[in-house]
């Protein structure tokens, strides 16, 4: 069996690697999937501890978050859609001002 | 330990060359079917020595030689890489989905029990729902590797339009499930074994008649064949996502549609047309409702049941086939409103209808 | 022990690729590949429930968002590389790494043995009763905030109402 320090592991360079691409992407798109990498990340954790304590909550939380992930993906695309509209641009350097 | 992995693998090629031969047959069956439709004679053209056998010659032999042999053709500013990917990915999930379909009961060679049925997963019908989800990547990719606008309009088509119907076919088979109270194909199929009233086979159709209706639709659809044709469209956007496409990647396209005909007749018959049970057939023999018995040979019982389930099997997929060639297409708007506003509320509606039957029935005895 | 390494290996390297490919749509094929290595991850976790809606939510709906979305605006020029950020972005990781490997060191071996767990781990009737039963409050929350989240998108999409 493959001990859980591992699996912590793994996580924890997948969570740094989507961590990176938010800071490093200058594509709003692709910023949002280093989240969802990210929000995977921490799945792959809590799924890794509800394996070795037993218990089944972890895998009920990673449920919500991937609920929460579908809503967030969501929304963040809808606004893009608008924000490109009305810009044409997908950097976020781009988008300063507040007002349309 | 080893006998056991060789059982695995026997099965898994056994119903991989199955569902392949079975797609190759699709071939035939519509191009001639399609001719029978149309008062036309159909593939008749390439014959070995003066036989044509009846277009077979034509459609398995001449049709395959004639597709690899074309060249290969990728548009010089797509993308390489996912242009060849493409076709790999519409073709896996449909023949990986075929896995956890049981085709038969039990085999008994010696002491030992062969489930007939390649991965018994306890949660398999999630895992059906997962690979055909996957089955949209396919003509996404390959439409945007294409680099061409009515490529790309037919992977923006078929995108949205799968993933619209993917909803509608997962609640609609939430009912069978609440019904049967199991993920597990094996054990819907034998649940369906039973007799409502000791005489009328539980079948999923009897149980959930509208969940199937829901689901023939959603299933057609999610094959992308003629009534929901959009994502190829062949009258308005040349022919879609598989535009670019030609030679031996096309027939891959191809052979995934039909793979995917397929599997998707399996699941139907696995679901609600009692998979590979025959009524009144136990593992004995048949016992009738009316007292009589027939005792039968363990192995012609399990022959009957392949049999059973192959016949349904290929019932469906001359469905899908009289469907393609008698029905008009719908408009795009037309799909989504049907999708959305048809389908997705009646699913609903059947699964807390469902709910509440089996919640009466549940305190009332 | 094998397994866990090729897939680790893999999803990693898939993972880079969805940070350094500059073109989106490479992106997004990466993030579906790694979703999938996790997926396949939760599966050696005794999580088969959750790993294969994983597939279904993650690869099978959210990613196809991701791909309608690039390809409905198709961004024609890809980004340019600023050297500031990138700089900043990948110290920044890795310390984050380091950071994260100090302080799994620190934790003693017999600590991380991962016991044998009950028949039927994972299976949908456990995790439904969980659900259901210790989580209803939260699950009726998720509900709520979908739709929002559906009326959301909605009116941010929508032209003109």
């Amino acid at each position: 069996m493959v001990p859980l320090h591992y699996y912590l592991f793994l996580s924890a360079i997948l969570f740094a690697i989507g961590a990176a691409g938010v800071v490093i992407r200058r594509n709003l798109i692709v910023v949002l999937m280093s989240i969802e990498l990210m929000l995977n990340a921490v799945n792959l954790t809590f799924i890794a501890f509800a394996r070795a304590l037993g218990s089944m909550e972890g895998q009920v939380i990673v449920f919500f978050v991937m609920t929460v992930a579908a809503a967030e993906a969501v929304i963040g695309l809808a606004i893009i859609i608008s924000v490109f509209r009305h810009r044409q641009t997908l950097d976020p350097q781009e988008m300063l001002l507040l007002r349309w | 330990m080893i006998v056991e992995l060789g059982i695995v693998a026997a099965k898994a090629l056994l119903v991989i060359f199955m569902v392949l031969n079975l797609a190759g047959v699709m071939g035939w069956v519509e191009r001639k079917g399609s001719a029978l439709i149309q008062d036309r004679i159909g593939a008749n053209r390439a014959s070995v020595l003066g036989f044509a056998g009846l277009g077979l010659v034509n459609t398995l032999l001449a049709d395959p030689i004639k597709f690899l042999m074309k060249e290969d053709f990728i548009p010089p500013r797509g993308d390489r890489l996912l242009h060849t990917l493409a076709p790999c990915l519409a073709l896996f999930p449909a023949l990986v989905t075929f896995a956890v379909i049981p085709f038969g009961d039990v085999l008994m060679v010696g002491e030992r029990e062969i489930n007939l049925q390649v991965a018994n997963i306890n949660v398999g019908i999630l895992y059906i729902f997962a690979m055909a989800s996957l089955s949209v990547y396919g003509i996404v990719i390959g439409a945007w590797a294409s680099n061409n606008k009515f490529s790309l309009l037919g992977g923006v088509r078929g995108s949205a339009q799968m993933i619209s119907y993917e909803v509608a076919m997962g609640l609609s088979v939430i009912g069978v499930l609440m019904v049967y109270g199991t993920l597990e194909p094996q054990q819907i199929v034998r649940s369906q074994g039973e007799l409502l009233g000791g005489w009328l086979p539980a079948w999923g159709i009897l149980l959930q008649p509208l969940a199937f209706v829901l689901f023939f639709t959603a299933a057609v659809a999610e094959t992308k064949r003629i009534p929901f044709d959009l994502p190829e469209g062949e009258s308005e956007i040349v022919a879609g996502f598989h535009t670019e496409y030609s030679g031996g990647k096309f027939l891959m396209f191809f052979a995934g549609e039909f793979a995917e005909m397929v599997t998707s007749a399996g699941l139907m018959t696995t679901l609600f047309f009692g998979g590979w049970q025959v009524p009144y057939l136990v593992r004995d023999g048949f016992h009738f409702p009316w007292g009589t018995i027939w005792l039968l040979p363990h192995l012609a019982v399990v022959l009957l049941q392949v049999g059973m389930f192959t016949l349904k099997v290929v019932f469906f997929c001359w469905l899908f086939v009289l469907l393609r060639w008698t029905l008009p297409r719908f408009r795009y708007d037309q799909v989504m409103r049907l999708g959305w506003k048809m389908l997705l509320p009646l699913a609903l509606l059947n699964v807390m209808v469902t709910g509440v039957v089996i919640v009466v029935l549940h305190n009332g005895s | 022990m094998i397994l866990f390494f090729i897939l680790a290996a893999l999803s990693v390297i898939f993972s880079l690729a969805v940070v350094f490919q500059r073109n989106p749509v490479h992106s997004a094929m990466a993030l579906v590949a790694t979703l999938f290595l996790v997926a396949v991850l939760f599966l050696t976790l005794d999580a088969p429930m959750v790993g294969f809606l994983q597939i279904l939510v993650y690869a099978g709906a959210i990613m196809i968002l991701f791909l309608f979305v690039i390809m409905l605006l198709n961004p024609e020029a890809l980004e340019r590389r600023r050297v500031f950020w990138w700089g900043l972005g990948s110290t920044a990781a890795l310390v984050l790494i380091v950071e994260m490997a100090a302080l799994l060191s620190a934790i003693p071996a017999r600590e991380g043995r991962i016991a044998a767990v009950a028949e039927g781990f994972g299976s949908p009737e456990m995790l439904g009763r969980t659900l259901f039963r210790d989580f209803v409050l939260p699950f009726e929350i998720a509900s709520v905030l979908l739709l929002v989240a559906i009326v959301g998108a909605v009116v941010l999409a929508k032209r003109e109402l």
